[in-house]
C-alpha cells in the first residue's frame, strides 16, 4: 500500500495547493479599476476594444453584457492560445501542443478513474464489454496516447526554446528547465511502460480501481512503480509552480482585466470600498499621516 | 553592450550599468532617414550631486547617492520595509490583487519585449526590456521576502544581491516606463508590466519620499496647496480668462462669456489647467462648442476645481486619491449634473476610471469623457460645421489612458472623420496605439539630460507614426499637416517631438486639439481658427 499513499498524499496536496491558491486571489481586497482593453463582454464594441464609457450619459442606460463573446474569448484563449499566436508564433509552436496534451491528459486521468469505478462496481472496461465498456476502453487508450506524446512534443520543444533562443536565456531559471524535464520525464517513463507491457492501459486502470477501493494491488516491475511515483510527484508539483498559471490566469482576466462594473451608489463594491477607508495606513513618507485611517488620510495632506 | 547585462548584474558596483549611444537607435522613416541624434548629453556636475544616475547616466528621478555604507543599508532596510507594505491588505489594498498576479504568474516568456516602445526604439537595451525591471521585483520579493526564499534562490531564479545598487537603479527603471500598459496587451498571461513600474514608483513615494519634483512637489503638492499644478491661482486664473474672452472675439468676432461656479449647472467642464498657460485655443474652442451648441455648463474657479491634472496617478495613491477627492467635493458642492472631463487622458482615467473607486457614497458624481459630449453635439447638428475648411492631411494619436485603459475610441473618430475630409489613422491606432512618449509624467520632465531621452527613445516612435500618417507626396507639397493629439500631455510631448525633430520647419507637420479642429470649420465662426504656427 506504500505507493497507494504516496498517490493519495500527492493528490491531497495537489488539491489543497490549489485551492489555497484560488483563494489567495478570491480573498484579496477590492482593488481601484485597472482594466485593459479590447474587453470582449463589451457587447457591439469588444472588436474595436470600445467601452460603455462610449456613451452619453452611461449611468443612465443599461449595460449589455456579451457573455457569449466574453466565453468564446476565454474558448480560444484556452484551447487554441490565441493571445500567444497572435503575439509569440515561435512559442505558440510549442506551447499548443503542450497545454492540448495537458488537457488531453487530465481527461484521460479522469477516464481512469471511471473506469477504476466501473470495474470496482463490477462492470468491465474492455473491447468487448458493451457499448459503454468499449467506449471507456478505447477513449482511455486515445486520450492517453494523444496526450502524453502531444505534452512531451510540447514540453521538449519549449525546453529548447527556451535553452536556445537568445531573448529568452538570461530570463531562464534552473526550475523552469527543470518543470518541462520532468514533464518529458513522466511521459517517456510512461510510454515505456505501456508500450511494451500495457498497451491498454489495463493495469494503470487496475491501480486506480485499487486507489478508489482502497485496496492493495499488484505491482507489475520497478517501470510501472516508477510511472506512478513520478506521475504522483508531478501531480503534487505543479500547483505548487507557476504551472498551476491556469488558476491566476482566471483572476487575472476576470477581476483585473475585463473587470469594468462601475460602482454605483449602495453597491457592494461601495460597501466595500468603505470598509476598506476604515484601514490604517502604514506609510511613512513626509505627506503621510501614519497611522491614520484611509478615510482621514486621504481628505488632507500632512504639511 | 547591452546583451551583456543580466538582471543580477544591477546590484554591480559601477558608475554606469548602461551607455547610451545614437548609434543604435532604429532609423526614422521618409523624409527622416538621414536623421541624425547628438550624443545624450552628461548631466552637469551641480545637479547630479548626491544623486545616483548609475542605471544609465540619465536623470529624471532623484535617487539619492548616499556616502556612507550605513546610509546605504539605512534605505536598503526602508526599501524593504517599503517592499513589504506593497503586499498587504491595510497598506496596499487599492491594488494589492492586480500587484500579486502581476508578482506571481509571469512564465518569462518575453512576449511583452516586442510591444514596449522603449525596448524597441532604444535599440532593444536589455535594461528596458519590460520583463528586466519586473524580474527585480520579482526577485527581490522572492529571495528576501517570501518564506524560505534565500534557501531555494538559485533553484527558481531568483539569485539577486540586495544592495543599494540594486534598489537605487531599480528606482531609476521604474522612471523608464510610460505605464501604457502596451506589453499587458500582448502577455498571455495578462501580467502587466506597467503596473509593475507603478507600484515601485509608489513605494519610493510613499515610504521613501523619492520620486520626481515635477510629479510631487511641483505636482499634487502644489495643486494641493495653490489649486493648480500650473501655480494658477484661482484670481490669476480669472485674469486668464478675462484675456481668453478677449481673444475669441479678436479671433472670431463672437462675444462669449466663460461661465465659472454655475450651481446647478448640467456640465461642470474640468480643464487640465496646462492649457490655460501653453494652449488658451483649446479652452477658447470648448467655450465656443458649448455656448453655441446652448449647453447648461459651467467651470469651478474654486481650489483644484480648474485642474483636472492628477499627477498622482503616474506614482502614488495617496496624493492621487486626494486631487480625485477634491474634484468629486467640488462637483458635489456645485450640484452639477454631470462631470465632463476636458481634452486630458491622464484625468480622464483619474475621475472616471480610478475616481470610479473614490467618487463613493454621496459623492458620487456621473463623469463622462469630452469626446462623448462632443460627438452628440456633433452629431446632433447642435453646431453647423464646414468640413471644406479643414481640407488638409489630419491623422489622430490616441491617448493610452483614454483608449486602452478606458475604451473610449470611436466617439471622437467619428467627429473627426465628420469634420475632416483628409482624415488618415495611424498604425497601429485605437486600442492598440502607441504612447506619445510623454505617458506617466514624463511629458513634463523638463529637467536635467532626460528631454534628449524623452525624445530620442519613447517619443522616437510616436514620431516615426506621425511620419508614417502621411504620404511622400504630402512632404514634398510641403502640405500643411496636422496631428490631432486630445490630450494635454500628449500635446506638450508632441509639441516637444516636433521641435526637436524640427518637423514644422522641415515638413510642415502641426499639432493641437480636436475642439481646435472643430470650431475650425463652425460656419458661425470666423474663418482660420487654427493658426499655422508653432507654439
Ligand atoms: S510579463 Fe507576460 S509576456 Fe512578459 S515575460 Fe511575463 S508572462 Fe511573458
Ligand atoms: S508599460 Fe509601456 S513603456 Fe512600460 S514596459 Fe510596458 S510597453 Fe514598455
Amino acid at each position: 500500500m506504500l505507493i497507494q499513499w504516496v498517490t493519495y498524499v500527492s493528490i491531497l496536496i495537489a488539491i489543497v495547493a490549489m485551492i489555497a491558491k484560488a483563494l489567495r486571489y478570491m480573498t484579496a481586497p477590492q482593488n481601484f479599476r485597472w482594466e485593459l482593453y479590447p474587453v470582449p463582454h463589451e457587447r457591439g464594441k469588444a472588436e474595436y476594444g470600445g467601452s460603455y464609457l462610449e456613451e452619453l450619459d452611461w449611468w443612465s442606460k443599461p449595460r449589455h453584457s456579451d457573455l457569449f463573446n466574453e466565453v468564446k474569448e476565454m474558448m480560444m484563449e484556452i484551447f487554441l492560445l490565441k493571445g500567444v499566436f497572435h503575439h509569440n508564433k515561435k512559442v505558440w509552436l510549442f506551447s499548443l501542443p503542450f497545454h492540448l496534451g495537458l488537457y488531453i491528459c487530465i481527461g484521460w486521468l479522469f477516464l481512469l478513474l471511471l473506469g477504476g469505478i466501473m470495474e470496482a462496481a463490477g462492470s468491465a472496461v474492455v473491447v468487448d464489454a458493451g457499448t459503454f465498456g468499449a467506449l471507456v476502453h478505447y477513449l482511455t487508450v486515445i486520450s492517453g496516447y494523444v496526450g502524453l506524446i502531444l505534452a512531451g512534443y510540447g514540453a521538449l520543444g519549449l525546453f529548447f526554446w527556451r535553452a536556445l533562443d537568445s531573448n529568452q536565456k538570461a530570463y531562464n531559471s534552473f526550475a523552469e528547465y527543470f518543470n518541462l524535464l520532468f514533464f518529458d520525464v513522466v511521459v517517456v517513463i510512461t510510454l515505456a511502460f505501456h508500450f511494451g507491457s500495457d498497451p491498454s492501459f489495463a493495469v494503470l486502470r487496475g491501480y486506480v480501481r485499487s486507489l478508489v477501493t482502497f485496496s492493495p494491488t499488484a505491482i507489475p516491475n520497478v517501470l510501472f512503480t516508477l510511472e506512478i511515483v513520478t506521475m504522483s510527484l508531478l501531480i503534487m508539483y505543479i500547483p505548487l509552480t507557476r504551472m498551476s498559471h491556469f488558476v491566476a490566469k482566471y483572476f487575472l482576466y476576470h477581476a483585473v482585466r475585463w473587470s469594468d462594473t462601475p460602482n454605483e451608489r449602495g453597491s457592494k463594491i461601495e460597501k466595500r470600498i468603505m470598509e476598506l477607508l476604515q484601514k490604517k495606513v502604514g506609510w511613512s513618507a513626509s505627506h503621510i499621516q501614519t497611522g491614520k485611517p484611509w478615510s482621514e488620510v486621504v481628505k488632507e495632506m500632512k504639511k | 553592450m547591452s546583451r551583456l547585462i543580466k538582471v543580477k548584474d544591477i546590484s554591480k558596483k559601477t558608475d554606469r550599468l548602461y551607455t547610451l549611444d545614437p548609434k543604435d537607435l532604429p532609423k526614422l522613416p521618409y523624409p527622416y532617414e538621414d536623421w541624425e541624434d547628438p550624443p545624450y548629453p552628461e548631466v552637469a556636475e551641480i545637479k547630479r550631486k548626491g544623486k545616483d544616475i548609475s542605471l544609465d547616466g540619465i536623470l529624471n528621478v532623484p535617487v539619492p547617492a548616499p556616502e556612507t555604507d550605513e546610509e546605504k543599508e539605512r534605505l536598503v532596510a526602508k526599501f524593504l520595509e517599503g517592499l513589504k507594505k506593497l503586499l498587504t491588505v491595510e497598506n496596499n489594498w487599492t491594488f494589492l490583487k492586480p500587484f500579486m498576479l502581476s508578482i506571481d504568474n509571469c512564465v518569462r516568456c518575453n512576449t511583452c519585449a516586442e510591444a514596449c516602445p522603449i525596448f524597441e526604439m532604444s535599440g532593444r537595451a536589455e535594461i528596458y526590456r519590460p520583463l528586466f525591471r519586473s524580474e527585480i521585483l520579482r526577485r527581490i520579493i522572492r529571495k528576501h521576502i517570501s518564506p524560505g526564499g534565500k534557501l531555494t534562490a538559485k533553484f527558481t531564479g531568483s539569485d539577486i544581491d540586495l544592495n543599494w545598487e540594486t534598489v537605487a537603479r531599480l528606482a531609476q527603471l521604474a522612471y523608464r516606463c510610460t505605464l501604457c500598459r502596451r506589453c499587458a496587451q500582448t502577455c498571455p498571461m495578462g501580467v502587466d508590466n506597467g503596473l509593475i513600474a507603478r507600484e515601485i514608483r509608489k513605494l519610493f513615494s510613499q515610504e521613501m519620499g523619492i520620486v520626481p519634483a515635477e510629479l510631487h512637489e511641483e505636482g499634487t503638492v502644489k495643486q494641493l496647496e495653490t489649486g493648480s499644478s500650473t501655480g494658477i491661482s484661482p484670481m490669476a486664473l480669472m485674469d486668464l480668462i478675462e484675456f481668453m474672452e478677449e481673444d475669441i472675439t479678436e479671433r472670431t468676432g463672437l462675444n462669449i462669456k466663460m461661465p465659472f461656479d454655475k450651481a446647478g449647472a448640467d456640465i461642470l467642464l474640468i480643464h487640465n489647467a496646462g492649457e490655460f498657460l501653453s494652449w488658451p485655443e483649446n479652452i477658447e474652442a470648448f467655450a465656443i462648442i458649448f455656448e453655441l451648441a446652448g449647453l447648461n455648463w459651467t467651470m469651478s474657479s474654486d481650489l483644484v476645481g480648474y485642474d483636472s491634472v492628477n499627477y498622482g496617478l503616474f506614482y502614488e495613491d495617496v496624493q492621487l486619491a486626494r486631487v480625485t477627492l477634491k474634484h468629486a467635493e467640488i462637483a458635489k458642492k456645485m450640484g452639477v449634473k454631470k462631470v465632463v472631463v476636458a481634452e486630458c487622458g491622464h484625468a480622464h482615467k483619474a475621475i472616471m476610471a480610478i475616481g470610479d473607486r473614490v467618487w463613493v457614497d454621496d459623492v458620487n458624481i456621473p463623469r463622462e469623457s469630452c469626446f462623448v459630449t462632443l460627438e452628440d453635439i456633433i452629431m446632433s447638428g447642435k453646431i453647423k460645421v464646414d468640413p471644406e475648411r479643414n481640407n488638409f492631411p489630419v491623422t489622430l494619436h490616441d491617448p493610452c489612458n483614454i483608449t486602452r485603459s478606458m475604451g473610449i475610441i470611436q466617439p471622437q473618430r467619428r467627429v473627426i472623420k465628420k469634420i475632416c475630409p483628409q482624415f488618415r489613422e495611424m498604425t497601429p491606432h485605437g486600442v492598440h496605439n502607441y504612447c506619445c512618449g510623454g505617458g506617466s509624467g514624463f511629458a513634463i520632465m523638463q529637467g536635467a539630460n532626460f528631454p534628449s531621452w524623452r525624445m530620442t527613445i519613447p517619443g522616437r516612435k510616436k514620431f516615426a507614426q506621425i511620419l508614417g500618417a502621411f504620404t511622400k507626396e504630402e512632404f514634398d507639397s510641403g502640405v500643411n499637416k496636422y496631428v490631432c493629439a486630445p490630450c494635454s500631455n500628449c500635446k506638450g510631448q508632441i509639441r516637444d517631438l516636433l521641435t526637436y525633430y524640427d518637423a514644422w520647419e522641415r515638413s510642415r507637420i502641426l499639432y493641437g486639439g480636436l475642439v481646435e479642429l472643430i470650431v475650425n470649420c463652425m460656419t458661425d465662426v470666423r474663418e482660420g481658427f487654427i493658426e499655422w504656427e508653432l507654439h
